[in-house]
């Protein structure tokens, strides 16, 4: 089997996807002769035709827009927003009309568009260039939220994300598009499964997109101090698989929240709610969260300071009540 | 100007009368784009031909005859909606009286197979688009958010965020003529939309892609409070077209001739493969936005008196009338027609409907995720339990 990156996965998955529907079309910004900034539509204009993958006017609500109005008739969009940041301006088209039109005309519309948006920092970017941006659109209803954190699963959450009849924001983790791995790409089920990456039973990992290799890596390194810890790649934020993590922690009764954007009312918030309220019988401490700071992604050279690490997470599985003594963490602050 | 006519074809159809006109236009590469000095106006406020440079074929009598009979229904059933509104049948209502030569020419001009974009205010034309009366005030009764089939009517929900509509209309043209389709889109917004970044990115993504749309923009002065001269210091809004390279006219927006003829050949044009256009209509919004607004706090009435003179029903009554095509016997049909149609609409708006609560979770998705089957139940639970206490 060929050595295959996450871009080529990704771009594996738009070819497949487009020869086997026509209706599969690809735009955005450099997508066409330049093959993308990070090259995942990388030959798709030669090979499919430039009707097929082509370049828009630089207007990310343009491009959303626009979709819009090719998917009321039929058509499934694969629309690539540049950088997460520069999403930003398509807010009003994904937010009001992507996530809503099922909705508003009670079921007359579909509007199955694919909006990819590379996202996450650890690249050394430049500010706008490294957002985690996933708490806004799971926020919204109607938009499923996917990332992958392995090459196979890029390609198989892209072919599910295409083939899903409801609009699905596509994260691609930047750190991981050149990782590489040597397996089959293959389809597989509908988005919305979490997987266990890791088996354990003394606490539960619950991570996505860039930072699921981060908790198998902190998973090892517990190990070698004698926790066995569990890691659950969610693969899709929304629809979000309680039956997995609610197992899980059932199992472990500890849990830590893992991912790169910024904690106040992120993600992790979210599920450390939810484990809370389904597993509070189970749980032998608080579900504590390891997240980047409340601020904005810092510079280049500050990236480090603000990043999840192994030792960050090592520290909070070890605040997890293991002797049943208060939190000096929360005895400090107000 | 918009042009799908050469202009042989043209002096050949009598519509050109002075071809030194045309000869006289700026002699630069873009004047074919940029719209007329003055709104085109074909007929006075007295309901007399201009005479005027007549670039587009003049609807026949027939047609204008069909319109004015639109024209009447639209407004007899705009009054209704406001007055429905006013007793609170309807949660809201934007009424577009004084409108109607724009809003009749838009659905008139699209033939059933193309789509029309309308925004909240255009519900006189989605209901001569098609769309049931009482079906269209259900979304301001309340019921729903959208409450017409979309793809059966081939009109889109009516837009409430601004010029956000304009891209979508983009998008489905090109998406049609990628088909080979020859069906066109029609994108409706008001003066205040053109200040919208959505609205310039529409007018560039369809100029780009060729894409068959006709922008009609119906400047009725107002942006809610906010005057035209607050929007723009352009001397028109088709204007904006040129600096994304759209074919642009203006016309005057209660003259139901012009609008007709002007929307005719818009229409005639983006359908030849011509790419988009971009029409202003001035016009009038005689009632306040809605009946939550209260007009008296910005504008003058003796502005509002000015423009109720210059109505467009008043306007195409007369000419029909002066040329012997619209007698008593049809005047009063039509009258009897809108009356007939008004009563209904109170009637259906009488009616008890309900909307059962648990809906809210069907069209989220296609299928419900777990948690708004868990959330569905939880409602569920709640109205069996007010039912058991009722």
């Amino acid at each position: 089997m060929p050595i295959t990156t996450m871009a080529q996965g990704l771009n594996a998955a738009l070819r497949d996807a487009m020869s086997a529907d026509d209706n599969v079309l690809v735009f955005g910004e450099d997508v066409g002769a330049l093959g993308g900034v990070f090259r995942v539509t990388d030959g798709l204009a030669r090979d499919f035709g430039e009707d097929r993958c082509f370049d828009t006017p630089l207007a990310e609500s343009g491009i959303v827009g626009f979709a819009v109005g090719m998917a009321m008739v039929g058509y499934r969009p694969v629309v690539e927003m540049q950088f997460d940041a520069f999403a930003y301006p398509a807010f009003e088209q994904i937010t009001s009309h992507v996530a809503k039109l099922r909705n508003r005309t009670r079921g007359a519309l579909s509007i199955p568009i694919v909006i990819r948006i590379p996202f996450g920092g650890g690249i050394g970017g430049v500010e706008h260039h490294c957002d985690s941006s996933e708490a806004y659109y799971a926020h919204t209803p109607g938009l499923k939220v996917v990332s992958p954190a392995t090459v196979a699963d890029a390609y198989a959450l892209l072919r599910a994300s295409i083939e899903d009849p409801d609009p699905v924001i596509f994260l691609e983790p930047k750190q991981l598009y050149f990782s590489r791995a040597d397996v089959e790409l293959q389809s597989a089920e509908p988005l919305g499964k979490a997987v266990i990456r890791r088996e354990g039973r003394d606490a539960t990992l619950v991570s996505y997109g860039p930072c699921v290799a981060l908790a198998l890596a902190a998973a090892e390194a517990a190990a070698q101090e004698g926790r066995d810890l569990e890691v659950i790649d969610l693969r899709s934020i929304v629809p979000f698989d309680d039956e997995t993590v609610n197992a899980s922690v059932r199992k472990t009764g500890r849990c830590v929240v893992i991912h790169q954007a910024q904690g106040f009312a992120g993600v992790g918030a979210e599920i450390a709610a939810r484990v809370s309220e389904r597993c509070f019988h189970h749980l032998h401490a608080p579900v504590l969260r390891v997240t980047g700071f409340d601020i904005p992604y810092p510079p280049p050279r500050l990236e480090r300071a603000y990043l999840p690490d192994v030792d960050r997470v090592l520290d909070s599985v070890e605040r997890l009540q293991w002797n049943d003594v208060v939190d000096a963490t929360w005895s400090v602050s107000a | 100007m918009i042009c799908a006519l050469t202009r042989a074809q043209l002096v050949d159809m009598g519509s050109i009368t002075d071809i030194a006109e045309l000869a006289s236009s700026p002699p630069t590469a873009y004047a074919k784009f940029l719209p007329a000095d003055s709104p085109v106006q074909y007929l006075d406020v007295a309901g007399q031909l201009t005479g005027c440079t007549a670039r587009y074929p003049r609807p026949s009598d027939e047609r204008l005859v069909h319109m004015y009979r639109n024209m009447v229904l639209g407004r007899r059933f705009d009054q209704q909606a406001t007055a429905l509104s006013k007793q609170g049948r309807v949660a809201v209502y934007p009424s577009s009286r004084g409108q109607e030569a724009c809003q009749i020419a838009a659905a008139m001009s699209l033939r059933s197979t193309d789509w029309m974009f309308p925004t909240y205010r255009d519900s006189v034309a989605v209901h001569a688009r098609g769309v049931e009366a009482a079906e269209v005030l259900r979304s301001f009764a309340g019921d729903w958010h959208s409450c017409y089939d979309p793809a059966a009517h081939r009109t889109a929900p009516q837009s409430t965020p601004l010029a956000t509509q304009l891209l979508h209309a983009t998008g489905l043209a090109y998406a049609e003529s990628r088909r080979g389709h020859d069906t066109i889109a029609l994108a409706l917004c008001g003066d205040g939309s053109t200040s919208e970044g959505d609205f310039h990115e529409a007018l560039n993504f369809a100029a780009v892609f060729k894409a068959p749309v006709v922008f009609l923009v119906q400047n009725n002065g107002f942006a809610i409070s906010v005057p035209i001269e607050r929007q723009t210091a352009a001397p028109s809004l088709a204007l904006k077209g040129i600096g994304y390279g759209l074919g642009s006219e203006l016309v005057d927006g209660n003259d139901p001739v012009g609008m007709l003829a002007v929307m005719d050949e818009a229409a005639v044009f983006v359908r030849a493969g011509n790419g988009p256009v971009i029409v202003e209509a001035r016009t009038y919004r005689l009632e306040a936005h809605t009946n939550a607004d209260d007009a008296t706090r910005y504008r003058d009435q003796a502005d509002v008196q000015r423009w109720v003179e210059r109505d467009p029903i008043a306007r195409l009554e007369k000419y029909l009338r002066g040329n012997g095509l619209l007698d008593d016997a049809a005047f009063e049909s039509f009258n009897d027609e809108a009356e007939t149609a008004a009563a209904a609409l109170r009637e259906a708006a009488s009616e008890v409907r309900t909307t059962d609560p648990l809906e809210l979770f069907a069209h989220v998705f296609a299928q419900p995720t777990p948690q708004l089957r868990e959330q569905r139940a939880q409602l569920e639970a709640e109205l069996a339990l007010q039912a058991e206490v009722n």
